[in-house]
Parts: C-alpha cells; sequence; structure tokens
C-alpha cells in the first residue's frame, strides 16, 4: 500500500530541510560559498560579525527572552494545572485558551501592543480620571530596551500552547487518584501535584518546552513588533541582513544565523541545568514533608493570571478590530468618534494578491501535511509498531532548531536551484512546519480508535483500503479536519519562511502585516492583522460546521 | 482431510516467549465449540488469531482452516470469518440499513436489490422499519441485533464470538444467546464462542474448552 512511502517521506521531508538548510548556512559563515566567490574557509565573516555594534547586547537579549518566556509560561501553566485540574474552573478556563492556539503570532503581538501602549486601550480606560492624562505619556512601553513587552507578548501566546500538550498528556497519568492519596498525606493541592504528577507530565511536554525555548529566543515577527529597537533581538537584526539586497551580507547574516543557533543552545543548556537543579531540589521538598497546606491564596492568584493571560489576547484582538474600523480617535477617547470602512476599503486591492498567495499555500501545505501524517499513521498500524521513540524527537526537530538556523541555508539551496519565490518552494517549506503540528494534533484521536471497529469490517470482507476510508476516515473526520485546521492556522502564521523562501515576491498577509510594524499606522496594520486572525478562525469553524452538518443524522458522531 | 467445518491445528500463541495457550480442535459446520478462561487466559487473542488481526506483538504457530482451506496466510479481509464483540459496534455514521448493506457482498449489486436485502434481514431480528434509524437511538438489545444481522449478511464461512452477551441485560441474554446460536445453526456455520459466563457454555450446548489462568 502507498502507506509504506509515509515515514520515509516524512523524515526525509523533516530532517532533510533542517540538515541540507543548516550545512547551507555553515559553509558561508566560514566564508565558503563559491557561487559568490568565496572559496577558502575562513573565520572573516565571524570577525565581521563581532564588528556589529551592540550585536553581544542583542544576543544576550535573544538569549534572556528565550528562557524567561518559557520559564514564565511553563510555570503559570504547571501552578494552573496543579491548582485546577478536574475542577470546573479548569473546564471553563481551558475553553477559552484553547483557540487562543490558532492566533497567529504576529496578530497576537499587534494587539498586545495596541493594548499597552501609552496610547493603547488601557492607558485610554485609565485616562485622564484616573491618571491625568491627556496626552499619552511619554514612556516607551512597547519595544522597551529590557525586551519586558517582548516577553510578556510570548507569555501569553506560549501558554495556550504549553496548556494543550500538557491536557494532552494529562490522561496517562492518575492525577486524580493521586491528588486524593497526597490529600490523604496531609498535602495541600498544589504541593501534592507537584511531588506526586508533575514529574511524570514533565517528561511527555519536554519538548514542547524545548520548542518554546528555542522558539522564543529567535522569533523574528513578535520580536519586530513587540522587542527591543537600536539594537533589536539577534533574530530581527539576522532578518535584516538576510533581506539585504548586497550579497555580500551572506557571509555575516550565515555567520550571524550560527551565533543564533548557539544562543538557542545556551538556552536550552542553561535551561537543563535548571532542570538538573529543580527536580532534585522538589524531592527535597517533598522528603522534608513541605505541604504547602494553605494553598488557597496561591490557587486563586494563579486562576487570576491564567484569566488575565487569556483575557490579554481577546482584548488585544478587539483592540485590532476597532482599529481596523475607527475613524477619529483621539486620545484619550476610550472609544473612537466615528466607525468607518475606509480602511479596508483602502487595504482591499493591495491586500487581494497577498491573501490569495496566502490561502492557495496555505491549502497546499496543510493537504500535504495531512496526507502524509496520515500515511503514518495507517503504516503504524500495519506495522504495529509506535514509531514514537525515535520518531518524536524527529517531529519536534524543524521546532527545536531555530528557524533562523536553517532557512537561510535552505533559501540559498532554493537560490542556487533557480525555485526560489515559486510558489511550490513556498508550500515546500510551510510542510516542513506544519507537519509537526498536524501529526501531534492527529496522532492521539487516530491512536485511541477502536480497531474492533477494523477487525469487523475485514470479517465482512472489506479491504484495508475500504475501512480506512468508508469507516476510519469518516468517523475521525472531526479529528483530520481539525488537525487540517491546525495546520492552516500555523501555515497562516509563518512569517520568516515566506519572508525568506518567498523572497519578498510571494507576499503573504502575514508578511504585509509584520512589514508595516515600524510604520505604526495603527487602521491599516488593525485591518491587516485582524484578517491574520480570521483567516485560522475560518478554518476552525469549517472543520467545526463540515462534519455537523455532513452527520447531524448521527447521535454518536457529535462530540 | 477430514472435510467441512473450522479445524483449528495445534495452534499455540505466546507472548514475549511466555506461553499463553494452545489448542487443537475441529468445529463441524452447525455447531459451537465454546473455551473458557478468565479474563488474561488469551481467549479474545485466539480470536485475533483465526480472524488474522492480531497484535504483531504476539507470536504464533499452527494453522486455521475452513473446510480443508488454510487460511494462515490469507489477509483478514480475505477470511471471510464474522465476529461479534462485548459491544455491537455499529458503525455510528450510518444508518442501520447502511449498517446493512455495507456488509453485504460486492457481488450482489443494484442499490434497491440490496436495500431489499438488508430490510429481509433486519425483519429476520425483529426489527423491520429500523431502516433509517441512527444506530445510537436504538436500545442496546436492538444494536445487538442488528449487529448479529450485519455479521451474517457477509455470508461468513465461520463465526467467532468475543463475550458478546455479557453486557446485556438478564432477560435480553438469554433471548439474544438463542436468536444467535440459533441463527449460527441455520446458516450451518462452524461458531467459536469465548466467554467467562457458565451459562453461556450451556446455552451453546457444544463442547467445552478451558483455559487455565
Amino acid at each position: 500500500m502507498i502507506a509504506r512511502f509515509g515515514p520515509p517521506l516524512t523524515i526525509l521531508l523533516l530532517a532533510g530541510p533542517v540538515l541540507a538548510g543548516l550545512a547551507g548556512t555553515l559553509l558561508p559563515a566560514f566564508g565558503y560559498l563559491p557561487a559568490l566567490g568565496g572559496d577558502t574557509f575562513s573565520f572573516e565573516p565571524f570577525g565581521e560579525l563581532a564588528a556589529q555594534s551592540g550585536i553581544w547586547r542583542s544576543a544576550w537579549m535573544s538569549y534572556y527572552t528565550g528562557v524567561a518566556a518559557a520559564a514564565i509560561s511553563l510555570l503559570l501553566v504547571m501552578l494552573f494545572v496543579a491548582a485546577w485540574a478536574g475542577t470546573r474552573a479548569f473546564a471553563t478556563i481551558q475553553h477559552l485558551v484553547s483557540p487562543l492556539l490558532s492566533v497567529p503570532h504576529a496578530a497576537a503581538a499587534f494587539g498586545f501592543a495596541f493594548l499597552i501602549a501609552p496610547s493603547g486601550v488601557l492607558s485610554r480606560l485609565a485616562s485622564p480620571w484616573l491618571t491625568g492624562w491627556d496626552r499619552p505619556p511619554d514612556a516607551i512601553i512597547v519595544n522597551d530596551g529590557a525586551a519586558l513587552s517582548l516577553i510578556a507578548g510570548l507569555v501569553v501566546k506560549e501558554v495556550p500552547f504549553l496548556l494543550l500538550v500538557t491536557l494532552a498528556a494529562l490522561p496517562q497519568v492518575p492525577v486524580e487518584r493521586t491528588r486524593k492519596i497526597t490529600a490523604l498525606l496531609g498535602y495541600g493541592r498544589i504541593a501534592g501535584f507537584i511531588y506526586a504528577s508533575w514529574p511524570q507530565i514533565y517528561r511527555q511536554i519536554r519538548l514542547a518546552v524545548l520548542a518554546v525555548i528555542a522558539f522564543s529566543a529567535s522569533v523574528v515577527d513578535v520580536a519586530a513588533i513587540l522587542g527591543p529597537t537600536l539594537p533589536g533581538t539577534l533574530a530581527v537584526r539576522l532578518a535584516g541582513w538576510m533581506n539585504d539586497p548586497e550579497i555580500s551580507m551572506r557571509f555575516l547574516a550565515s555567520a550571524g544565523a550560527l551565533l543564533q543557533l548557539g544562543v538557542a543552545v545556551a538556552a536550552i543548556l542553561t535551561w537543563i541545568a535548571v532542570e538538573k537543579t529543580l527536580g532534585p531540589l522538589i524531592q527535597l521538598m517533598a522528603q522534608a514533608g513541605y505541604s504547602l497546606r494553605r494553598d488557597r491564596w496561591l490557587r486563586l492568584a494563579v486562576l487570576w493570571t491564567m484569566a488575565l493571560a487569556a483575557g490579554t489576547v481577546f482584548a488585544g484582538l478587539g483592540a485590532l478590530a476597532i482599529w481596523s474600523i475607527a475613524g477619529l480617535w483621539q486620545f484619550p477617547d476610550t472609544l473612537p468618534d466615528s466607525v468607518t470602512l475606509k480602511s479596508w476599503m483602502r487595504a482591499a486591492p493591495r491586500m487581494a494578491g497577498p491573501l490569495v498567495t496566502t490561502c492557495i499555500v496555505a491549502v497546499c501545505a496543510t493537504a500535504i501535511a495531512v496526507a502524509l501524517a496520515m500515511m503514518c499513521l495507517v503504516r503504524e498500524d500495519t506495522t504495529g509498531r509506535r514509531t514514537s521513540r525515535f520518531a518524536l524527537p524527529l517531529i519536534y526537530l524543524p521546532l527545536v532548531v531555530p528557524q533562523v538556523a536553517f532557512l537561510f541555508g535552505l533559501q540559498l539551496l532554493f537560490v542556487l536551484s533557480g525555485t526560489v519565490a515559486s510558489l511550490p518552494a513556498l508550500v515546500f517549506a510551510h510542510v516542513v512546519f506544519v507537519l509537526p503540528y498536524v501529526f501531534l494534533s492527529l496522532s492521539d484521536p487516530w491512536r485511541a480508535f477502536d480497531r474492533r471497529y477494523e477487525a469487523i469490517a475485514a470479517g465482512l470482507g472489506k479491504s484495508r483500503n475500504t475501512t480506512l476510508w468508508r469507516i476510519r476516515a469518516p468517523m475521525l473526520l472531526r479529528a483530520i479536519l481539525t488537525a487540517a485546521a491546525v495546520g492552516f492556522a500555523v501555515s497562516i502564521g509563518q512569517y520568516l519562511p515566506t519572508l525568506l523562501v518567498g523572497a519578498g515576491r510571494l507576499p503573504t498577509i502575514t508578511t504585509e502585516a509584520v512589514a508595516l510594524a515600524s510604520g505604526g499606522n495603527r487602521r491599516v496594520i488593525g485591518v491587516y492583522a485582524f484578517l491574520q486572525m480570521l483567516l485560522p478562525l475560518a478554518g476552525f469553524a469549517i472543520a467545526t460546521l463540515v462534519p455537523a452538518l455532513l452527520f447531524r443524522r448521527f447521535r454518536a458522531m457529535r462530540a | 482431510m477430514d472435510g467441512k467445518g473450522l479445524r483449528l491445528d495445534d495452534i499455540r500463541i505466546s507472548l514475549n516467549g511466555a506461553p499463553l495457550l494452545s489448542i487443537a480442535h475441529t468445529i463441524a459446520p452447525g455447531e459451537v465449540l465454546t473455551v473458557m478462561g478468565p479474563s488474561g487466559s488469551g481467549k479474545s487473542t485466539l480470536l485475533a488469531f483465526i480472524g488474522g488481526f492480531l497484535d504483531p506483538a504476539f507470536e504464533a504457530s499452527g494453522q486455521v482452516f475452513i473446510d480443508d482451506e488454510d487460511l494462515t496466510p490469507v489477509a483478514s479481509e480475505d477470511r471471510h470469518v464474522g465476529i461479534l464483540f462485548q459491544d455491537p459496534l455499529l458503525f455510528p455514521h450510518m444508518t442501520v440499513a447502511g449498517n446493512l448493506t455495507f456488509a453485504i457482498p460486492a457481488t450482489i449489486s443494484g442499490r434497491v436489490r440490496r436495500r431489499d436485502i438488508a430490510c429481509r434481514a433486519l425483519e429476520g431480528v425483529e426489527l423491520a422499519g429500523y431502516e433509517d434509524r441512527d444506530p445510537d437511538t436504538l436500545s442496546g438489545g436492538q444494536k445487538a441485533r442488528v449487529a448479529l444481522a450485519r455479521v451474517l449478511l457477509a455470508e461468513p464461512r465461520a463465526l467467532l464470538l468475543d463475550e458478546p452477551f455479557s453486557k446485556l441485560d438478564a432477560e435480553l441474554r438469554q433471548q439474544m444467546r438463542d436468536l444467535v446460536f440459533s441463527k449460527a445453526r441455520q446458516s450451518g456455520l462452524p461458531t467459536l464462542l469465548v466467554t467467562h459466563d457458565e451459562a453461556d457454555a450451556a446455552a451453546a450446548g457444544g463442547n467445552v474448552i478451558r483455559l487455565g489462568g
């Protein structure tokens, strides 16, 4: 069966671009790129890199942004699950947070900026009655030099991701039973959970945490919107060099990409050191019987922080929507004087092309990724081998290796083969990042399928193909379409791959939106970012509506 | 060899080198063999081996014959061995009639004809008029009867029963036993029942093999 080719193709698609891209970054970093006249190895590009002003500060900021964003997000998620798992408040927050996963990073970052800026929504809400401001205060909040707004913006976006990954791991750990035992032993809810259940959960979500670190340390779009300027974070400066029409900048950019890789590795190593210290420390606290019995204040604090994190993203999206239709909106008015579609109409003609590109690439990349993921899962059933031990790190590979470090090299390969800025190349680059999410989203429901249905179908004389297409795929349609919607959302959100592989000639809604960041026209940004948020939402709406309509007559098919 | 029926020829199944069960027996057409044993004794594993969907984690030797044809190398879907599980497992995305027409062999063509056969099968299990129902709206006993009709429509050459009565209410259970065994006998099917309920074995009325725990 064709599914046989699924696993090797997937491995090739995930590992191939990463390895080839790393090589394409590594060689020019050492001055070797015959096509551009570099035919000897040297450390010259690194010398040039070291001479860039503020380069170490840029690298340092990238480093601590990665560690801090991941640490705060994980701490929040851990405490929240510890304090509230199994309660109604937990379910409420979970439903509130889950959809946030599909919001593209850039849109969330713009929304966050619109909230906290000196002339942002929060400042307007508090002015002038509380603050006395009738002009926006002259303070730098967004793009602050310490990268605090960048870290905060990353946290509100990574919390939903880590929460969902943790939720997927929860059923494999007897949390409820363990909680009863630790409660009988006199431990508070949070302490009992962290001592007894968390180590098992953490083991399962560890790769996702590492992915968050690497992502936060090397993110470009969010840092371009919220991060410090002069100097910017390393990744933002890199993206600038990579886009420089001056070809000799390639050597500098490659050396920088290698530095970025080093920064990510350093951040991950720091994390591993923290793991090594905190793990035994927690065990020591458990042995000492430190039971944190009165944890009510902490539980409430965590609940409100979590609600605040989710609420921030929602409020930010609301701010985007309002700005996109705002007429005159003077500070400190809470709402605009008038509402107008002028911004949308003015942007429409220029948005049409990028919108079409965005959708074509997202649909193609998603279709390929879903097909490959299904082939792998079908193959897994046939061979009876759970591929997890070897394959899981591989699936996370494109997520853990910083995009900047290998995309630039990959772009070089596309340039050399003359395929750069072509739609197939762009789709291919997107598949690399869409496939892991599609696979992770689809594999749990796929494996949870009751295989006795297949035994019955085989007993009825139905071939494997018939069983797949008439029984398993329809019964899992909701899960398959949800995975597709996740993939679609991931593709919509891709900034750097689109920028580099599209070479600026295949703009999408996302690259256009981020390009607007420096201009600061809030109405236009509102239009682009709102549209960018709307597209994934449309994907999830289709994923919900199609099965609901198709199977409306069948009660057991409703979730 | 010695003719008709389902012949289990020196079947041995083990898991990680530890022997799980061994069995050798011939079930004549219309006859029921009951294999009894506590949970974990490998009863269901035996059915998986005969049905051709044994988890690759198990090691198995021996052969399965139906009417002297060796099924062991044959793919699951070409063995035509019907199976009923504890749960009726009606396909939730098809109507009752859809479940039945899905089971009718492809050699019988024509929409109307296939639907007609499905309707008659429903009459045969006293569910006439239920064609267009959503299977999820049926009672437990009704679902079990649809599942029985479905497996018989596929014209199996043997029937495997994996504790199919264990989840039914006490009164329904006896009715269902009578229905299943009489249908199997009518169709001349060699039937293998695995159960841990003595009453099942008594109702089946055939040979009984007991597996150790």
